[in-house]
């Protein structure tokens, strides 16, 4: 960062002369830092995962949780600084919550990413507020299909078949791309996240990491749940084969 | 509340004095094609006859109607709410609210306000995914998801001819002929309904309104 802001960076509520808004293209850089997290919708669901690096050997495995549910039907994973995407979790709940109660329905997914990306865009507009530095990726399964949206700190929400965030968000791009949504099944897409987080994982290979799953499908009744222990060690060994074989190749 | 809430008859005492009570008689009914609504149309203030042609047929939504007896004013203004939040809903989400999610909302109204109110609603849509579905919403503002709904102080005489009588997957002319049947006995049994008798046809082909005079329908 050489001069970049030149005090125009002090405030959520000041424009630089070019049109910026520099408290929030930092926000997105410390998303750019963050773990890695991956969405990828399929025809019959979506799937979730992220890569947590364990950063002591003192923190028990298993034990804390990256992806959360935040209704019966929708899952969120985030990248960036974690207690910010714990505020967004609750808040994406409150909504949930709210829409059952006024019309007792799941909360269409479509509107719920929506109504998250207004609230982040408000922490966009006030300098009494900073940015919330997460990209949060919402997916989940309703009556119209599957679906899968990732909100930026600017409050903006794209809908997605394949989304990347975090650390090593251009190489999952990348090997995103290569899949083809429209046949690819839930389990399948389980084990492509995780051989994808194993190749993402290969820029920072000496630390060690935790691989989180969660699936949304039409077959496990659209709950929103982490996938089964064997899958996912079914999908890790799949993911160091192909890996193995893509040394060799 | 007592037991005694939750009975189809409308509070008279809730009623403050000369206040224009639809002392009803009021049903819809599920048949093959969709639903039918229907209602007898007598208004009275006291022992006056307020007004002999109401329509007690309200439209919350393109497809989702409702029968209502109690207070006129209450019923009135919460169908007005409930028009208001379903036109909202299709405008802010972009698609049609459901009979159900109608339901929700006069169930909200009516029972966190329930201390004021003097509404016995029946809720009734057709829903392109579910078919017709009917919802009866009485007094304390419980939701009762039923194959036919009867309310009103009329509903009372008609309880074990309407069981009776009632058939599931009726064709549309059987059933306006039930319909039809059951609130002429509603009316001849009950002082406080009278006058026409209305009813409104929905399905996936839209709204049909129906009318039958005295005349048309009294067997003696």
């Amino acid at each position: 960062m050489t001069s970049i802001g030149t005090g125009y960076d002090l405030s959520n509520s000041v424009f630089s002369p070019d049109g910026r808004v520099f408290q929030v293209e930092y926000a997105g850089k410390a998303v750019e830092n963050g773990s890695t997290s991956i969405g990828i919708r399929c025809k019959d669901g979506i799937v979730l995962a992220v890569e947590k690096i364990t950063v002591s050997k003192l923190l028990k495995l298993g034990a804390n949780k990256r992806i959360q549910t935040v209704d019966k039907h929708v899952g969120v994973v985030y990248s960036g600084m974690n207690p910010d995407g714990r505020h967004i979790v609750t808040r994406s709940r409150e909504e949930a919550r709210h829409w059952r109660d006024q019309f007792r329905e799941q909360m269409p997914i479509p509107t719920l990413a929506a109504n998250v990306a207004s609230y982040v865009q408000l922490y966009t507009v006030y300098n009494s507020v900073r940015p919330f530095g997460v990209n949060t990726i919402i997916g989940g399964v309703d009556d119209e299909g599957s679906h899968l949206y990732m909100i930026d700190p600017s409050g903006k929400s794209w809908g997605y078949r394949g989304a990347a965030s975090g650390r090593g968000r251009q190489t999952v791009n990348n090997e995103l791309e290569k899949l083809d949504f429209d046949k690819l099944t839930a389990a399948e897409a389980v084990k492509e996240a995780a051989r994808i987080l194993y190749v993402a994982h290969e820029d920072n290979k000496d630390k060690d990491f935790e691989l989180e799953i969660s699936w949304v499908t039409e077959a496990n009744g659209r709950v929103h749940e982490f996938v089964p222990e064997s899958l996912l060690a079914e999908a890790k060994i799949y993911a160091e084969e192909q890996l193995d074989a893509d040394v060799e190749g | 509340m007592s037991i005694v809430s939750q009975s189809p008859y409308v509070d008279m005492k809730a009623l403050k004095k000369g206040e224009v009570n639809l002392g009803t008689s009021i049903m819809a009914i599920k048949f093959k094609d969709g639903v039918i609504l229907g209602a007898d149309s007598r208004t009275s203030m006291g022992a006056m006859v307020a007004n002999r042609v109401t329509d007690k047929l309200t439209k919350v939504h393109d497809n989702i109607w409702c029968c209502r007896s109690g207070s006129a004013a209450d019923t009135q203004a919460v169908s007005e709410y409930v028009r208001l939040y379903l036109d909202q809903y299709k405008i802010n989400y972009g698609r049609e609210p459901t009979p159900k999610t109608a339901a929700a909302l006069f169930r909200k109204l009516c029972y966190e306000n329930k201390n004021v109110l003097t509404a016995g609603i029946i809720c009734a849509g057709f829903d392109e995914k579910t078919g017709g579905e009917i919802y009866s919403i009485p007094i304390g503002g419980s939701v009762h998801k039923q194959d036919y709904a009867i309310a009103g102080s009329g509903s009372s005489y008609i309880y074990g001819l309407c069981n009776t009588h009632y058939k599931q997957e009726m064709s549309q002319d059987e059933a306006v002929e039930f319909v039809k049947m059951s609130l002429t006995q509603a009316i001849r049994w009950d002082g406080s309904s009278g006058g026409c008798i209305r009813m409104v046809i929905l399905t996936k082909n839209g709204v049909e309104r129906l009318l039958f005079t005295p005349q048309e329908y009294q067997l003696n």
